[in-house]
């Protein structure tokens, strides 16, 4: 009685929409200010000189030699991080050897690192003053060292949970009914956990496009040779060609909307997958 | 032998990229002694660059705070149209560049060209090249990370008690302050780790906006910039050191508020 009593009463939610209003009046008046006026601004001012003028600036040589140069590092950095960062999860997931704990802690040492220290740390050991007399500043190798220190938690933290979950008992089978241990890997744990592979190194490709901190010591810089996106934009600012700027960003953005979309595909996908 | 291969060659990866850069800069910092490195971050421009950096990441992590956990009630709780758009919009500035955010704001707030700039400039305030810009681009990338944290507790608490509390009369606020605030009080506090990090090391966005004025808009990151391009290399490894430091703080906070998962 008393029970079917207390479902007709109204439910909590029900109860306050004065204050929930005005928690999302909030939370909308917060996205708008702080995210959608900047990025209104910068598609604005991209395009603001006509579809023509757009064109001219993504199309500047420069430009489009910056991108290309950013789009190929971040593309062998997320090829990189795909066979590196599985090898490490699967490491701390089924390996056990002394200080673990301590190695599973410090991968997430990159994220919270500030991206300046970052490029610091790779100048150090990478850079003119080496102690291993190893100078790769102002190359494309120093670029993709300092990318590989800055997304080396992506692939790793996506994985690592997949292989913890995994059910050993199929491995187990696997390799009772004569499969070596590279079959194994390849025809059951691949299988499993191929799609958190393909969303860490989305993540971290979509991380190192847009990377400009950790870059800023250690590329030169020099147009047409390793002068990344982010560091074009930022030149193309302090030279007073805000517009131009703006154009490289908007196209830069897409691009991140697109990894992000694809992301969004791939873990729906996965997801149904799993309940099918 | 598989496995000590294995082993080694994820630890030797880990050693090259992440552990020897590091090691060098403390030791670097640390080469001419400890009182080089003790005079190198007490110099004024120092200390300033530290106030600033930790006053900004303090604005930064309190409205975040407070949004994200608000954020999060909209995106679980109220059936409100348009939540996929807040979800998708919340995760943008993880992975957006931090220049382009600088820029973003720039065409928004500079006193010449800007959409608000010059009507701001009339009324005597200076947001470009000020402390209002950069909190503003503090704030933006530094935004998604209690929203993140706090979401999937939400949904995993369910709505029982909370409804439960307010049939037996409890009002909204007072239901959130003893119910649902307890419940998420460590993903809140897991959320607030990160976001302090990524406020305290951000150097693109604060970069343009901020002008990089020495003594006055040079937060600490930049400072560490801003020595390496003067040749005062114990400068920057000593800066960097201290923000290393507080990165790894952070790290080992990460580990006692993360949320179980990892164990199972």
């Amino acid at each position: 009685m008393a029970l079917a009593r207390a479902a007709t009463l109204p439910l909590p939610v029900e109860r306050a929409p004065s204050g929930r209003a005005l928690g999302f009046g909030l939370v909308t008046a917060y996205l708008s200010l702080i995210v959608l006026l900047p990025l209104a601004a910068l598609v604005w001012s991209s395009g603001k000189g006509g579809l023509g003028s757009f064109w001219d600036a993504i199309s500047a040589p420069e430009g489009v030699a910056a991108l290309e140069l950013t789009l190929g590092v971040s593309l062998v950095v997320a090829a990189i991080n795909a066979v590196t960062g599985t090898l490490i999860a699967w490491v701390l997931v089924r390996d056990t050897f002394w200080g673990k704990g301590i190695v599973n802690t410090a991968i997430d040492l990159p994220f919270a690192l500030p991206t300046i220290v970052a490029g610091l740390t790779i100048v150090v050991l990478y850079g003119p003053r080496s102690p291993i007399h190893v100078h790769a500043t102002y190359t494309r190798y120093a670029i993709a060292l300092a990318l590989l220190f800055v997304t080396l938690p992506f692939v790793v933290r996506t994985v690592q949970p997949v292989l913890l979950e995994l059910d050993r008992e199929v491995e187990e089978a696997a390799a009772s009914l004569g499969a070596g241990p590279f079959e194994t890997f390849r025809r059951v744990v691949f299988r499993n956990i191929f799609p958190a592979i393909l969303s860490g190194v989305a993540l971290a490709f979509a991380r190192a496009i847009g990377e400009f901190g950790s870059i800023v010591l250690i590329s030169g810089n020099l147009p047409f040779k390793t002068q990344v996106a982010s560091l074009y934009i930022f030149g193309r600012i302090e030279s007073g060609d805000p517009h131009g700027a703006a154009a490289v960003s908007v196209l830069l953005l897409l691009i991140t909307l697109a990894v992000l979309l694809g992301i969004g595909v791939v873990r729906h996908y996965s997801t149904r997958h799993d309940h099918a | 032998m598989r496995r000590l291969g294995l082993r080694f060659a994820a630890l030797g990866y880990l050693a090259a990229i992440l552990v020897a850069p590091v090691g060098l800069v403390f030791y670097r910092a640390f080469q001419h002694g400890v009182d080089a490195f003790w005079a190198s971050i007490t110099t004024p421009d120092a200390l300033h660059a530290f106030k600033l950096s930790v006053i900004i990441a303090v604005i930064a992590v309190v409205a975040n705070t407070v949004f994200g956990v608000t954020c999060a009630i909209a995106i679980v709780r109220w059936k409100v149209p348009g939540r996929g758009l807040l979800n998708a919009l919340v995760d943008l500035p993880l992975a957006l560049s931090p220049v382009v955010v600088g820029l973003g704001l720039f065409l928004v707030y500079n006193s010449r060209t800007g959409w608000l700039g010059p009507w701001l400039s009339d009324h005597g305030i200076q947001m470009l090249f000020a402390l209002p810009s950069m909190v503003l681009a503090t704030i933006f990338v530094s935004l998604p990370f209690v929203v993140r944290e706090v979401v999937p507790l939400l949904r995993e608490i369910g709505t029982e008690q909370e409804e439960a509390a307010a049939t037996l009369g409890s009002p909204a606020f007072a239901t959130f302050r003893r119910i649902t605030l307890p419940a998420i009080r460590w993903g809140v506090a897991y959320g607030v780790v990160l976001t302090t990090a990524r406020a305290l090391g951000e150097f693109g966005a604060v970069s343009i906006v901020s002008g990089r004025i020495e003594g006055q808009t040079q937060t600490l990151p930049l400072y560490v910039q801003d020595r390496y391009d003067s040749f005062d290399s114990v400068g920057a490894y000593s800066a960097s050191v201290l923000l290393a430091l507080l990165a790894m703080a952070t790290v080992v906070a990460m580990t006692f508020f993360k949320p179980k998962e990892g164990t199972s």
